[in-house]
């Protein structure tokens, strides 16, 4: 009975993963960047580009993936009651640390999710980052073991848990009604996109099965580490796998570290960055997917995330702390290193005593 | 029964405080949560130990009696 139910769950988040791993593929073969099917990182500094936050024209365009991912969480919440208006947990550090996660996201060049299609796309670098990844995690679960907490959230109004999927929904219908008004490249990674209809679609197809099976690209190795549980784990291999498979496929599997695409070889920024994203990952509670999909579910303490992640975008590229093909930069270096020892203070300050 | 409120807590503090409790009081606790996922972790979490759940739903919580 016990051992049945795991199973279902197992299965439940491999099979995910695979339709995961699926629709990054085709998000490729449909225009997006190569080895980017989806990243929230990315995607997320693309739309404060577009929304003028920064001006790096050559990632400003209005994702509509990461809009279809708060929708489809938001939609299926709803269907299957889970759907909760929370918050209240420790909204300002929550900004500053998903500012900084995307920090180190940005020196490595990708969400964790983007990791993994790197991965499965041939790129050692991402070998690379998920080893810091890993460490970052690992740096996280002894501040949980030692007591770190962002402390509980409260029930909210209804108006509070939905406002997030609510700017969303509006951020769309107004780009699509005047496009004029925003920023979009003309060259570049963000020029690089499938048709509107299609991203929106495959985000809210992942918005709906990533909500279902509860996939987070930190908690697979967290759970592993705290509670030897590996059931979000195989969803996580699942999508590696699943993209190496069909790069092999479709003659896109390019292994090494040299020429990878939207891509740099710096393997100790890229082992740092990724630390940074693991370890503050761990302290928000979830991978940036995670927290767009949460913020679906009516967490406005994960919308306060999401909307540290963009303005730490925002800083990222106004003050050249994003690496880009050539490698990492010196502000950036400066800035990872600063959000490590951020890290550091929050979670040896930040403990609660238990009630 | 030694009592545990998980509520309003995000992952993976529900399970650690599950984990925690069942290290004072290993013949059995009460856990109580706010959220389908949280009960989901700490069934899945205590039945790996060998414990038995029993799930009671309450106005606006779920109730997790954690027995060995």
């Amino acid at each position: 009975m016990t051992k049945g139910l795991g199973a279902r769950k197992n299965l439940v988040g491999i099979g995910v993963g695979v339709a995961v791993g699926v629709v990054a593929l085709a998000l490729v073969a449909l225009g997006n960047p190569a080895n980017m099917g989806f990243c929230i990182a990315c995607f997320l500094r693309d739309i404060a580009g577009a929304a003028k936050l920064h001006s790096a024209a050559v990632v400003q365009y209005v994702r509509p993936e990461v809009i279809g991912l708060v929708l489809g969480a938001f939609i299926i919440s709803l269907i299957k009651k889970e759907f909760k208006p929370r918050g209240g947990s420790s909204p300002m550090l929550r900004f500053v640390l998903g500012m900084f996660v995307m920090v180190g996201a940005l020196m490595f060049l990708g969400c964790p999710l983007r990791m993994m299609l790197r991965i499965g796309g041939g790129d050692l670098n991402a070998v690379v980052g998920l080893v810091g990844f890993a460490a970052g995690i690992g740096a996280g679960v002894v501040a949980l073991n030692r007591g770190f907490s962002l402390r509980r959230a409260y029930t909210q109004s209804a108006l509070e848990g939905a406002l997030f999927t609510i700017v969303m929904a509006f951020l769309l219908v107004l780009w699509l009604l005047v496009p004029s008004l925003f920023a979009l490249s003309e060259t570049g990674p963000g020029s690089m996109h499938a048709a509107v209809g299609i991203s929106l679609a495959a985000g809210l197809i992942v918005g709906i099965l990533t909500q279902r099976s509860r996939l987070c690209c930190a908690g697979g190795v967290r759970d592993a580490l705290m509670f030897r549980d590996f059931h979000l784990l195989y969803g996580f291999l699942a999508v590696i796998v699943t993209v190496l498979v069909g790069n092999l496929i479709l003659g896109k599997f390019n292994l090494g570290f040299e020429g990878q695409p939207v891509a740099h070889n710096d393997g100790l920024w890229n082992f740092l960055g990724m630390a940074l994203v693991g370890w503050g990952s761990v302290l928000l509670g979830g991978c940036p997917l995670r927290q767009l999909i949460l913020s679906g579910e009516g967490s406005s303490d994960a919308g306060i995330t999401v909307m540290g992640y963009m303005a730490g975008a925002a800083f990222c590229h106004n003050f050249g702390l994003a690496s880009s093909g050539a490698g990492p930069t010196a502000n950036g270096m400066v800035a990872v290193g600063i959000g490590l020892v951020v890290m550091l203070v929050v979670s040896v300050v930040n403990k609660q005593k238990e009630a | 029964m030694k009592l545990v409120n998980a509520c309003g807590r995000a992952c993976p503090e529900p399970v650690l405080m599950t984990k925690k409790a069942l290290a004072e009081s290993p013949e059995g606790i009460s856990v109580t949560v706010d959220n389908v996922v949280a009960a989901e972790n700490i069934a899945r979490f205590v039945k790996g130990k060998g414990y038995a759940v029993t799930q009671r739903e309450e106005k606006d919580a779920i109730c997790l009696d954690i027995t060995w």
